[in-house]
């Protein structure tokens, strides 16, 4: 190292600018920590921004019988009972609290007719319970964790990514990345590091996600020894786009199903009639003529003894039967299937569902109050993430704290819809606070290993100064394809085991890798890092799905295709990385709930 | 098309053009049989080409065409993607969501300021070059990525949120129709495409800074907040000089968002700069009482305690004089 | 990123590469037809208009009144008694609409645009005219802020307007629904639309207020905002039908006081 590298010391250095990071920042700096953000993209632009539905939280404000017990339960079954409950309840118990304080700081929900805050019904949730801005909510709540977090004076390290962090006798005490705008190192000394990095969608090739979701986080904390926890399950979106070509994945938000959408397949059979599982087909209409009733009534908001269409069922079972329907012959000419909401007045559905109508007019020529959308699964989020502790968020590493997406746990085996967003909010606020804590604890000042900084300068270099070698993308595309085709929604132990093989390949390919003409803003350069760790997660994701041998939740084995509470209904997959440096997996048992929560569960358990 | 690949050796065609001379033709032609060459199943369609501005800052910089094969429904940003994964993989770019959601993948096409990632191939004219260029009007890194951290400086001088310090959340009560407006503004996804075509920020070098419609834009969702209680107008006269907008709505043409930025923020602003600098009553007023007279603006509050809202009051009297009963302190002048 | 700026002074923003100099672009449409046509338009219309108040009468004798119908140009109506003959007494009012219209948002937009070239075009390079730029922050543009004060004044005239229009209905020799008549109701019904879409009057209206649901003068002033809001949006076209209906009515009606055409009328 000729010249000294750029140092930021601050006390706690937040990883990811998300909704998770800014609350977490933002409540660091409240505890009194001085502290560093840092994010790859610009500030603002994260994927947080892109949230449209809304975020669930008990507030009662539409249907007053809502409480923090019945959050509770909904995100328990619908997470299959992997959730670690203590996060459950605290989530639900802390939600409403969360959202208030986002009002106080600007935010612009939407209003009831009494002036509080509008909250919109969403699959899974019992209740009306999403605070929401139109089909843009999480624009207005990065916006304002944003302006709140420049207010309060917190030093924003944009366009910087972290490739590795540096530990200590303490634990954790820093972290090393590079400035995307110059490639230039960069080193900061904390006395904790909170990772809210987000996820993990980029590992396919079918998303709704963006570049930024490579699983940074979790790679990171993999690499310094902490534990990543129920990582086979993926959440695949039923509706995604998939034409044209550019746009396949991008997110068709299910209130086009709420709003009455109607699911067919290419000869105009409504199978989700099919598709119900037996035990709860009674709670969905018999008929054509019952599931219409249903949608009329609702889009006057009045009460009615319909039951709901068979479209509304759990967003696992949708993407299942679209998913077979396809492979069965049966799909659109695109690869998907037809969601047809046309049969509705054309004004209506302009005014439910604008950007849904704008997105399809701008971007597929399709206008959707005249025929049917091409929807087809699409990777969406990652449930798994790096185990934490419910009250601090911190990781089985000392001086490392997860929150949002890439911390696991909350979610079990499936996120309802709207869960995420508070998530952010109630575990954010919640980690940040841990970690200044921890940073308040930390004896002296922390010590930055050189030898850890001259192996991460090396790495980053390597690429660089490499004569020949393939690029990035070329293993960014055989990964995507790898992990579409043999770890998508169906799971056979044979496609995972090869999966894990071709993974195996990759690794050797990605040490090869070459990344010529500079580093300033060099995205082929900044992809080789990328590429890393969404090889560890992809590899995680892989043996944690061999490992399940059921099927829960949005994980489905075809050679497994039952639920075994037994063997399975008891326990997280749990990753970690071995002393000689391979990935193990294995499990661990739930994390035990008290006595009163259980009782909450009712028929549940 | 797996399997190691060289960038420059295959897939790569490039032609190097003068920057001033954008209108020459250059040889797509040549260009697009190497292409051929590469991808041979792509090929067999259509293709556009591309003239991306290149280079970094400081150094020379150029435009370079691409022959890239069209797909039905494409847009400039899958096109400049097809350029980073066949022909230029070190092509800087920024962008996030490709959903026009976030507002990262702003430059210039064909001269217009655009989002890329929602400006389709089809609409555009494919028999001559597609020019993408950065935004011109802000310091440039490399390739399309310019620097706009200036905007974020710009953003923090803005005085935030300020609620009554006396009323606690729970007390807060007002209708959509009161921020029916705010939640236009607030639709903002911070693509910068109006500062970058503003001409005040393009064109003119000003003696003093010029805040920008985007800015204008935040600071009127601000201002209009039914509780907010600061006041911003002597900020927006003489920091953020709203006087050097004339109002020529270039920002309201680029914007994705289709805010009315001129209409319905910053003419408004204006105006209520003009209510405390220029307002000829209240001039007037002034010199015959020698005081300024009481404005209404934010004398009133949406908080109807005890969660009364005024739909629900018996007495359309009543909740009028319930707002005045809890006037919040005057209003805070200039922001420190 | 560090610290917190209180103030914008001193992060003026640093210079792009944005191409410098008259016309200076990558746009390919054609984008000097806008500027070009709207700047005729309003030339033609301010020469007539120019013509019409100060050399037709004056110079020429052709009387601004015919048949009962007062031309737009000089309503309302101010005798000119007092007045050196080569004055026009349209001077004595027409000033407010004059400075209402010049000071309107959508007129300063379309003559920035057209004469100042202060953008010629969006994202089109300027030229090196304007050395130092101040605009609206100086004098002499700095008086566009006066606008509200014209739209008082234009209040005023309206209402007077108003009254002359529908008295043309009843002239001396009794009640006639003349074309002359039909043609002033409908110049200022537009005349109507456009004070009512004015930007100062909408936020005078209720813009201005904060809360529109705290009290009923407010739900009030908000119901009245949001149709002005709804006028608003076609403030532009408001502005040129008026402007175009003042100089077809003006021409009709010195075309009778010339005696090139005979008012057809309905005589009750
Ligand atoms: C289309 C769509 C719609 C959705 N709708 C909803 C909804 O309606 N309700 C809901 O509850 N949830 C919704 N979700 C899910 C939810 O938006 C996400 O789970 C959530 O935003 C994740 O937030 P986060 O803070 O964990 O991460 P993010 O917001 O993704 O932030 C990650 C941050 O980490 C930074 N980062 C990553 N790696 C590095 C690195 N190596 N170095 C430095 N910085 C790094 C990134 O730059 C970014 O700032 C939706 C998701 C999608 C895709
Ligand atoms: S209207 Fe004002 S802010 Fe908008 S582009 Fe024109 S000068 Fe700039
Ligand atoms: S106001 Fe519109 S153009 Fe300006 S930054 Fe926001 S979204 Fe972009
Ligand atoms: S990539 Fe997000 S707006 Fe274009
Ligand atoms: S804004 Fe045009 S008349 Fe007032």
């Amino acid at each position: 190292m000729s010249e000294p590298i750029e140092t930021h010391a601050v006390d706690v250095l937040v990883i990811g600018a998300g909704g998770a990071g800014l609350r977490a920042a933002i409540a660091a700096h409240d505890a009194g920590a001085r502290v560093g953000l840092v994010c790859k993209s610009l500030l603002g632009k994260a994927h947080t921004v892109m949230a449209e539905g809304g975020m669930a939280a008990a507030l009662g404000h539409v249907a007053p019988d809502d409480s923090w017990q019945v959050h509770f339960r909904d995100t328990m079954v619908g997470g299959k009972l992997l959730n670690n409950p203590r996060m459950a309840e605290l989530h639900a118990k802390e939600a409403p609290e969360r959202v208030r304080e986002l009002e106080s700081w600007g935010a612009v929900f939407d209003r009831t007719t009494d002036g509080r805050i509008l909250q919109r019904p969403f699959g899974g949730h019992s209740h009306p319970r999403l605070a929401h801005v139109g089909d843009r909510t999480g624009l207005e709540m990065i916006r304002t964790l944003q302006d709140r977090a420049v207010s309060l004076g917190i030093d924003v390290f944009m366009e910087c990514t972290v490739t590795r962090l540096i530990s200590g006798a303490h634990g954790i005490c820093g972290a090393y990345g590079y400035w995307r705008t110059t490639g230039r190192p960069v080193v900061f000394s904390a006395k904790a590091v909170v990772l809210a990095t987000g996820g993990i969608g980029r590992a396919y090739s079918v998303t709704s996600n963006s570049w930024e979701y490579s699983g940074d986080g979790h790679a990171l904390a993999y690499d310094a020894g902490a534990e990543l926890i129920d990582m086979e399950f993926v959440q695949f979106h039923p509706t995604g786009m998939v034409w044209p070509p550019g746009v396949r994945g991008l997110l068709v938000t299910e209130a086009v199903r709420g709003e009455g959408g109607i699911l067919r397949n290419r000869d105009g059979r409504r199978f989700m009639w099919d598709y119900l599982p037996e035990d709860r087909r009674g709670e969905y209409a018999a008929t054509d003529e019952e599931a219409e009733r249903w949608v009329r009534a609702a889009s006057r908001s009045q009460p009615t003894d319909a039951r709901r269409p068979p479209e509304l069922s759990t967003r696992d079972n949708v993407s299942r039967a679209i998913y077979q329907e396809v492979r069965d012959g049966r799909g659109s000419p695109h690869g998907g299937v037809f969601l047809d909401i046309s049969y509705l007045p054309a004004d209506h559905v302009r005014q439910k569902l604008p950007s849904m109508y704008d997105q399809f007019k701008e971007l597929a020529d399709v206008d959707i109050t005249k025929g049917p959308m091409e929807v087809g699964p699409t990777t969406h989020y990652v449930m798994g993430g790096i185990r934490v502790d419910a009250e601090t968020g911190a990781t089985t590493v000392a001086g490392l704290f997860a929150a949002g997406e890439c911390a696991g746990g909350m979610h079990g085996g499936n996120r309802l819809g709207g869960n995420s967003l508070s998530d952010l909010l109630v575990f954010g606020a919640r980690t940040g606070a841990g970690a200044a804590a921890h940073a308040a604890g930390f004896p002296g000042t922390p010590y930055l290993d050189p030898v850890q900084l001259r192996v991460a300068e090396r790495e980053l270099g390597e690429p660089l100064e490499r004569l020949d070698g393939e690029d990035a993308y070329a293993i960014q595309r055989d990964l995507q394809e790898t992990m579409q085709t043999l770890v998508g929604i169906y799971r056979t132990e044979a496609d995972l085991t090869e999966a894990i093989a071709r993974l195996a390949d990759l690794r050797a390919r990605w040490l090869a890798v070459r990344a010529p003409n500079g580093r300033a803003y060099n995205p082929g350069w900044n992809l080789v890092f990328d590429m890393r760790n969404l090889i560890t997660v992809s590899e995680a994701i892989s043996r944690s799905a061999r490992q399940r041998q059921e099927s829960r939740g949005a994980h489905s084995r075809v050679d497994y295709p039952d639920l075994d509470d037994r063997a399975w209904g008891g326990v997280n997959s749990v990753v970690h990385r071995a002393s000689d440096g391979t990935m193990e997996v294995g499990t661990s048992p739930l994390v035990s709930m008290r006595e009163e929560l259980r009782a909450l569960l009712g028929g549940a358990h | 098309m797996t399997g190691p690949r060289q960038p420059g050796e295959a897939g790569r065609a490039v032609t190097v053009v003068e920057p001033t001379e954008v209108t020459a033709a250059s040889g797509p032609a040549t260009a697009g049989q190497v292409i051929e060459a590469a991808v041979p199943a792509e090929a067999a369609g259509a293709t556009a080409t591309l003239r991306v501005f290149r280079g970094e800052a400081g150094q020379d910089t150029r435009f370079e065409d691409f022959a890239v094969p069209v797909q039905e429904g494409m847009v400039v940003l899958d096109a400049l993607h097809w350029i980073q994964g066949n022909a230029a993989p070190d092509l800087a770019v920024r962008w996030n969501c490709k959903a026009a959601k976030c507002g990262s993948c702003s430059a210039e096409v064909n001269g217009h300021p655009r989002l890329t990632c929602k400006t389709r191939l089809s609409d555009l004219d494919l028999a001559e070059p597609i020019t993408v260029e950065p935004m011109r009007s802000f310091p440039h890194i490399r390739d399309l990525v310019t620097d706009v951290s200036w905007n974020y400086a710009v953003n923090r001088t803005i005085q935030p949120f300020t609620p009554p310090a006396d009323l606690p959340q729970s007390e807060w009560r007002w209708q959509q129709a009161d921020i029916d407006r705010l939640q236009e503004f607030r639709k903002c996804i911070e693509c910068f495409l109006c500062q970058d075509v503003c001409h005040v920020l393009r064109s003119h070098e000003t003696e003093r800074p010029f805040m920008g419609p985007r800015y204008l834009v935040r600071t009127a969702g601000l201002e209009m907040h039914p509780i907010d209680q600061a006041d911003r107008r002597p900020y927006l006269k003489e920091l953020g000089n709203i006087g050097y907008c004339n109002i020529t709505k270039c920002c309201t043409e680029v914007c994705p968002e289709h805010i009315a930025i001129t209409d319905n923020a910053i003419i408004p602003l204006k105006e209520r700069v003009a209510d405390r600098y220029y307002d000829p009553l209240r001039w007037a007023w002034r010199v015959l009482r020698g005081r300024l007279p009481e404005l209404p603006v934010g004398r009133e509050l949406p908080v109807f305690p005890g969660g009364q809202p005024p739909a629900a009051s018996a007495d359309p009297q009543a909740d009028g004089s319930e707002a005045a009963g809890t006037s919040p302190p005057e209003r805070r002048d200039e922001p420190s | 990123m560090t610290g917190q700026a209180t103030s914008l002074r001193g992060i003026l923003k640093p210079r792009g590469t944005a191409p410098t100099g008259a016309g200076a672009t990558s746009r390919r449409d054609d984008w000097l037809a806008a500027p070009l046509n709207v700047g005729f338009w309003l030339a033609v219309l301010v020469l007539y208009a120019t013509f019409s108040a100060l050399v037709w009468e004056p110079v020429f004798g052709v009387a601004h009144e015919a048949d009962g119908y007062l031309s737009p140009f000089y309503a309302p109506f101010v005798s000119g008694e007092g007045f050196p003959a080569w004055l026009s007494p349209a001077l004595v009012t027409l000033w407010i609409p004059i400075g209402f219209r010049v000071t309107c948002y959508y007129f300063r937009r379309a003559y920035y645009r057209a004469y100042l070239a202060d953008p010629p075009a969006c994202a089109v390079g300027e030229p090196r005219i304007h050395g130092r730029y101040r605009m609206e922050n100086a004098l002499p543009f700095i008086l566009q802020n006066l606008h509200r004060l014209f739209l008082y004044l234009a209040v005023v005239l309206l209402a007077i307007h108003w009254i002359e229009v529908v008295t043309s209905f009843f002239p001396a020799s009794g009640a006639r629904i003349g074309l002359g008549s039909v043609l002033l109701l409908a110049d200022i019904t537009l005349l109507t639309g456009y004070v009512s879409s004015c930007h100062s009057l909408r936020h005078i209206v209720g813009g201005r207020l904060d809360c529109f649901s705290c009290s009923t003068i407010n739900r009030t002033r908000h119901g009245a905002w949001k149709i002005l809001s709804g006028l608003n949006a076609n403030h532009m076209v408001w502005a040129w039908a008026s402007l175009f209906s003042i100089v077809l009515v003006d021409i009709y009606i010195h075309l009778l006081a010339l005696g090139v055409l005979v008012d057809p009328a309905i005589r009750l």
